[in-house]
């Protein structure tokens, strides 16, 4: 097992410096140089411009200079943002919290519903039940999530009036932020009437976001509940008289998640992306919209950092899933060590 | 050309016809109904990108400045000539919608043809080189495909400014990995073959063996990719549009046409709901047909 994570993590090592490499590349690609770029319109002076050069190290050979970027950002500096001058990793920290809440949220609600969806489709199979289950989960794998948001904003809050429209709490509230969670801050604050604010609030973002996550994890739950459902030791199970959820529950479902914890593990990039979408719509004020708005204001370094950041986190997840993965599975863990 | 008594012509013309691979493929893939049904709702999107100057009642392009948010024809204030109502520049949005299937479709199209050159130029380059080259190739691909595709996209965009072609380099830049990484394992697979070998043997060139050889043996898993990839090319252009950065407006693509309307979504429904639909009909089309194709072209890809 140890061999099995030493190489898992192992590989990690080359794609982070891949990252840096792309991300490091990326400013440098950018018509003008970097002192240019962070002077902005105002131009800087030619005098000027050549010490800033000299000092930030922008003269030196393009490998040093990598070397030196990759120094800086082993040592958690990021860069400073152009527009707000304060670090990158401080910004995305501070915003990070509310991308999680909501992408766990969204998270959630495509797990409980889309398990339960994916089962029962597969076990009445060919019923008008399952069917409906196809379509909406092909549907949902289809559907643009940004026209998506719009609709439900359209329904719930516009006609209805029962969700806001925006951002993540109600104004008139202020919950002194420990988690960075609204749900729990404001349930340690002790603040009831805040706390239904904040789940107003999350509700659209969270069934947006959710969707697709939904629906790719109920279709590859019914083909992998179909798949187990013809072996032989269900058939055993049920010859011998188990009740039949049990049969289902444990003897069924248990090898049947094995390929759906893969499909949840592969998610948290979609949600990733989708983030950028969902936060846009709803102005959720977490790192997908952050880096919109940073791309739309040409704030390179947020941007750069930010890739930075996303992609490694999703490499880590996957790290994670792949030993999760090993752990349920023991075939895995030894065919590969 | 007479045929001696026995020999192989004879023989076939007593024996029925093997059906040929076209006849075989759609025997199979007219069994699945959805795929069908993608596939003539697919037809008509295309006929209506090539007709939409006939079809259309009225130019993309034109604003009736008497006539600015007017609902669907079907609800109370709406007129017929203006089927799905106008926008807030009072262009019909009908008209519109069908002139967004040709950007729509033609740009997937563009997207998954530049990533699939691309990719499968890169992929056999590594699968034929080997070592170091293919080291490199596949450790590159790796770090492009564990960032989130619209983030990458983004990114890209950043570099060289928003706009539709910039948009779709973005878009096929993503792509780029998964066709690489077909190509690569495809051609893999098949370069250990005898016949491979005995090519060799009779001495075919480097571009021959890629092109000629080997290449048409890794279409199968390439086509279904690329169809599936088609769907999440259209979604991810409509997103770029969405967030301003793909398509830039008066440009009726379906995604620029949804982010024009997002401040009159409390207002006027039918300006928000209209391109949607197309986008969500266009994309179910493509994915129903690239489903049916994956199941007779690569049972091993199947997920359901």
């Amino acid at each position: 097992m140890l061999r099995f994570l030493l190489t898992r993590l192992g590989l990690l090592v080359p794609t982070f410096f891949g990252v840096t490499l792309i991300a490091f590349l990326f400013i440098r690609l950018l018509p003008g140089d970097p002192v240019e770029l962070m002077a902005g319109e105002r131009g800087v002076d030619p005098e000027r411009h050549a010490r800033l050069l000299h000092e930030l190290g922008f003269d030196r050979p393009l490998l040093e200079q990598y070397v030196l970027y990759l120094g800086r950002v082993l040592q958690g500096d990021l860069g400073r943002s152009i527009v707000t001058k304060q670090p990158v990793l401080s910004e995305f920290l501070a915003l990070f919290p509310a991308t999680v809440e909501l992408s766990l949220c969204a998270m959630i609600f495509a797990v409980l519903l889309g398990l339960p969806a994916g089962v029962l489709a597969a076990v009445r199979r060919g019923t008008l039940l399952d069917h409906a289950v196809i379509a909406v989960t092909l549907t949902g794998y289809s559907m643009p999530i940004f026209w998506w948001g719009l609709l439900l904003i359209i329904v719930f809050s516009g006609t209805l009036g029962w969700t806001p429209v925006s951002g993540r709490i109600s104004l008139l509230y202020f919950v002194e932020p420990k988690t960075g969670f609204m749900l729990i801050d404001t349930l340690l604050a002790g603040d009831r009437e805040a706390f239904a604010s904040a789940l107003r609030h999350l509700v659209l973002p969270t069934v947006v976001l959710g969707t697709i996550p939904l629906a790719v994890i109920a279709r590859q739950t019914r083909s992998a509940m179909l798949e187990v459902l013809g072996e032989d030791y269900i058939r055993t199970a049920r010859a011998k008289g188990l009740a039949p959820w049990r049969v289902i529950g444990l003897h069924a479902l248990r090898n049947a998640l094995i390929p759906v914890v893969t499909t949840i593990g592969l998610q948290v990039g979609v949600l990733l992306a989708g983030a950028i979408l969902t936060e846009t719509i709803f102005s959720w004020p977490g790192v997908g919209k952050w880096l919109v708005d940073s791309t739309f204001r040409r704030d390179y370094p947020v941007v750069q950092g930010g890739l930075l950041l996303i992609a490694s986190l999703v490499m880590m997840v996957n790290v994670v899933i792949d030993l999760l993965y090993g752990l349920i599975n023991p075939r895995i863990r030894h065919r590969r060590a | 050309m007479a045929a001696a008594p026995g020999s192989l012509r004879e023989r076939d013309r007593s024996e029925p016809e093997p059906p040929g691979p076209l006849a075989d493929f759609w025997h199979h893939f007219r069994r699945n109904r959805g795929a069908l049904v993608g596939l003539a709702v697919l037809a008509v999107l295309v006929l209506v990108a090539l007709l939409a100057d006939v079809l259309a009642p009225h130019p993309p392009d034109l604003q009736y400045r008497d006539s600015l948010l007017l609902p669907p024809a079907f609800q109370e204030g709406g007129r017929i000539t203006f089927l799905l109502g106008t926008d807030a520049l009072g262009r019909d949005i009908f008209s519109r919608i069908l002139h967004g299937a040709r950007y729509s479709l033609a740009i997937g199209v563009l997207v998954i043809l530049l990533a699939l050159v691309a990719g499968i130029g890169i992929g056999l380059v590594a699968a034929f080189a080997g070592g170091v080259v293919d080291t490199l190739v596949m450790r590159l691909m790796d770090v492009l495909i564990a960032m989130p595709g619209l983030l990458l996209a983004l990114v890209v965009v950043a570099l060289v400014g928003p706009g539709l072609f910039n948009a779709m380099f973005a878009i096929a830049v993503v792509y780029l990995p998964h066709f690489v990484r077909l190509t690569r394992a495809a051609a893999m697979a098949e370069l250990g073959r005898d016949y491979v070998t005995a090519s060799r043997m009779a001495g075919a060139g480097v571009l021959r063996l890629m092109f000629v050889t080997v290449l048409p043996n890794c279409t199968p898993p390439l086509i279904v990719q690329a169809t599936l990839g088609f769907s999440t090319a259209v979604l991810d252009m409509a997103a770029l549009g969405f967030l301003g950065m793909g398509a830039q407006p008066p440009t009726p693509e379906w995604g620029t046409m949804l982010a024009d309307a997002r401040e009159f979504i409390l207002r006027a429904w039918w300006v928000v709901t209209m391109p949607g639909l197309a986008i969500l009909v266009t994309v179910l089309a493509i994915n129903l047909v690239g489903d049916g194709l994956r199941d007779v072209l690569d049972p091993r890809l199947r997920m359901t």
